[in-house]
């Protein structure tokens, strides 16, 4: 199982380098990714650093190009894809059925992998990109139980890669519109959820308001502490219930399920977190290192220390975690 | 431009669905798309009856298309929607990838619906070489997006807008109508039948903003294009799509139909509001939040 890690910026890349990542993966700094935010990502001079400095070590490098190019910004999409290929790298990570197409064809011998975000849960979605654009791995959306898991990799025609820590979407990666609803701008179109540029902080007399675009996402008694305003991520009211009615502020964590995982064959692990600190980055890589190090060795005696799930869940949104939609009793 | 009738979102009561497309058989719209493309529980019409519902709007003289699942987890959800995809009475609406696939590889002709990204003409000549007849363009794109697109339209493919409906905006693994009455969804008790055009989700400030219809999640507030019905027919959209609402969608098609002919939209514009179940929104046409009402070419 391979441990591909996220990096924001080039200290977060020799974060995940230095701490045990076999790959780790970048964007570049505009709309073409979809963690497009500001001060983050690559420009060309600190990208091709961020090249060697992995592939110097024997490490992967995998650019995400995984947003989904109108046709008035395509050749920003193809200009992406021909810097990535140009420094050699080891895998472009895409999505959208145009840059797939137009990748394919300018660099045959390059190797791609499917984006969560191309949004495919099963064999026959697989099949598609693998038969138009021989795509070599793909990404599952973080809405498959453990067992339908394990029925797509054994129908896949490529090897499956999945996500094994960090916040967690509840819903199925790029097909959700809930921030376009309210800002105008959403992970497809823009490489962000929940823009931070429309996002506003009021103090009140009771507490804290979080809004997105003018509308309330959460609000906070003075005793708690104040989340970011993800849109899926608030308290809302549904029926006599305030509650968060989507989801928790909370993080996908899977050590305890490890060994099922690896049985199940599943290639890679992908940590989430491109938008975190190069510290988040050192800590989750190591803690997740040493877990599939544990785990390959010795897969009965597994079992996650306490001091791995404690590290995690301090840098967990909410300070918890879950096993998300892996877990049935969670949908 | 053509009228079609989209697929029923929400979980109704069968003899609803059945009174709903005899109806639908003496409206002006010309296309009718059927099926489940929600959730897999909800089987109160199965397959065989929608072929048969399908059959009788077809003698009707309507264009029949079948939807399909637009979020596959189960291996049974793929067993059904590979017999739906040989079916060989109706077109098939691909709500997933797979279902391009399947039908595709079976040399059959398809329409995508709007959970199919299409956003560039690369995406769309490509489908079209592997049979796409039809195209829902996936409802957060903008108009200018839009003429981009017709500008370049492979030939033999027409263009549908969803024209009027709750925007579905997400989709999940976890059922939210279910989680509002705590229940897991292995167990939901089929609440949505309590909800025929979906459960409100308010902000604490009671700002209605969002419904819950089982594992999707929609606008509150509907989206419609009347006020931009001539200018989708200068950019040469073929089919406008009315996303069914419990109440008053036969008078919501007839005023489309009006529209499409040129009445004054004045009147109409005024009336569709007065039918709709909370209020309207069109943000999306205009390059922003989904959720904005754009009034400036209502009058």
């Amino acid at each position: 199982m391979e441990l591909v890690c996220p990096a924001g910026n080039l200290p977060s890349l020799k974060a995940a380098v230095d701490n045990g990542a076999d790959a780790v993966y970048v964007g570049f700094k505009d709309e073409t990714n979809a963690r497009h935010f500001a001060g983050l990502n690559f420009t060309e001079r600190t990208f091709e650093k961020a090249v060697c400095y992995a592939q110097d070590r024997g490490r992967k490098i995998f650019v995400a190009i995984n947003t989904f190019p109108q046709p008035r910004g395509f050749d920003r999409w193809q200009s992406a894809v021909d810097q990535a290929a140009a420094y050699g790298v080891d895998a472009l990570i895409l999505a959208d059925m145009g840059v797939l197409d137009y990748a394919s064809e300018r660099w045959p011998d390059l190797r791609l992998h499917l984006s969560v975000q191309a949004s495919v849960t099963s064999s026959e979605g697989i099949a598609f990109y693998h038969q138009n654009f021989g795509i070599r791995r793909v990404v599952l959306p973080r809405v498959l139980s453990v067992n339908q898991v394990a029925q797509v990799i054994t129908d896949s025609p490529v090897p499956v890669e999945v996500f094994g820590f960090g916040s967690l979407c509840v819903m199925v990666e790029g097909r959700c519109l809930l921030s376009s609803y309210a800002t105008g701008r959403s992970p497809n179109t823009y490489g962000a959820c929940s823009p931070a540029s429309h996002v506003r902080w009021e103090e009140m007399e009771d507490g804290t308001n979080t809004r997105l675009n003018g509308v309330l996402i959460d609000h906070y008694g003075e005793s708690e502490k104040a989340g970011y305003p993800t849109l899926c991520k608030g308290r809302f009211q549904v029926g006599e219930h305030t509650f968060y009615a989507l989801e928790e502020p909370t993080s996908l964590n899977t050590l305890s399920i490890l060994p099922k995982l690896r049985e199940i064959g599943v290639s890679a692990i992908k940590v989430e977190g491109r938008q975190r600190s190069p510290a988040y980055v050192a800590r989750v890589t190591a803690v997740m290192r040493a877990a599939i190090d544990h785990c390959l060795l010795d897969p009965q005696g597994y079992r996650p220390k306490d001091q791995w799930m404690q590290q995690l869940a301090s840098v967990s949104e909410g300070s918890q975690t879950t096993l998300g939609a892996y877990h049935r009793p969670w949908q | 431009m053509k009228l079609s009738i989209g697929p029923i979102q929400y979980f109704w009561e069968r003899q609803q669905v059945l009174d709903f497309y005899e109806q639908a058989a003496s409206s002006a719209a010309e296309i009718v798309y059927l099926g489940e493309v929600i959730c897999s529980k909800r089987r109160l019409v199965t397959l065989d009856d929608w072929m048969a519902i399908g059959r009788e709007l077809q003698q009707s003289g309507k264009e029949v298309i079948l939807s399909s699942l637009t979020l596959l987890e189960a291996a049974s959800e793929l067993s059904a929607l590979k017999k739906l995809c040989r079916n060989s009475s109706f077109m098939v609406e691909a709500n997933d990838v797979a279902a391009i696939q399947l039908l595709s590889t079976a040399g059959r002709d398809f329409v995508t619906g709007p959970t199919v990204n299409i956003y560039n003409n690369r995406s769309l000549q490509l489908l079209a070489l592997k049979g796409l007849k039809r195209w829902v363009l996936p409802v957060e794109l903008g108009l200018d997006t839009l003429k981009d697109l017709q500008a370049q339209r492979p030939e033999g493919v027409e263009t549908e807008v969803f024209a009027l409906g709750r925007l579905p905006l997400a989709y999940s693994a976890r059922c939210y109508t279910a989680r509002s009455h705590n229940l897991p969804k292995d167990d939901c008790q089929f609440k949505c039948l309590d909800y025929p055009d979906g459960r409100m989700l308010k902000t604490q400030e009671d700002q209605e903003f969002l419904v819950l219809n089982g594992i999707q999640t929609q606008s509150a507030l509907t989206h419609q294009v009347l006020e931009q019905v001539p200018e989708l027919e200068i950019l040469g959209v073929d089919v406008l799509r009315i996303s069914p609402q419990f109440r008053h969608t036969p008078r919501i098609i007839e005023i489309f139909d009006a529209a499409r002919k040129g009445a004054d939209l004045l009147p109409l514009g005024k009336e569709l509001l007065s039918l709709l179940p909370l209020g309207a929104c069109n943000g999306y046409l205009v390059d922003q939040a989904g959720m904005e009402y754009d009034t400036s070419q209502v009058a």
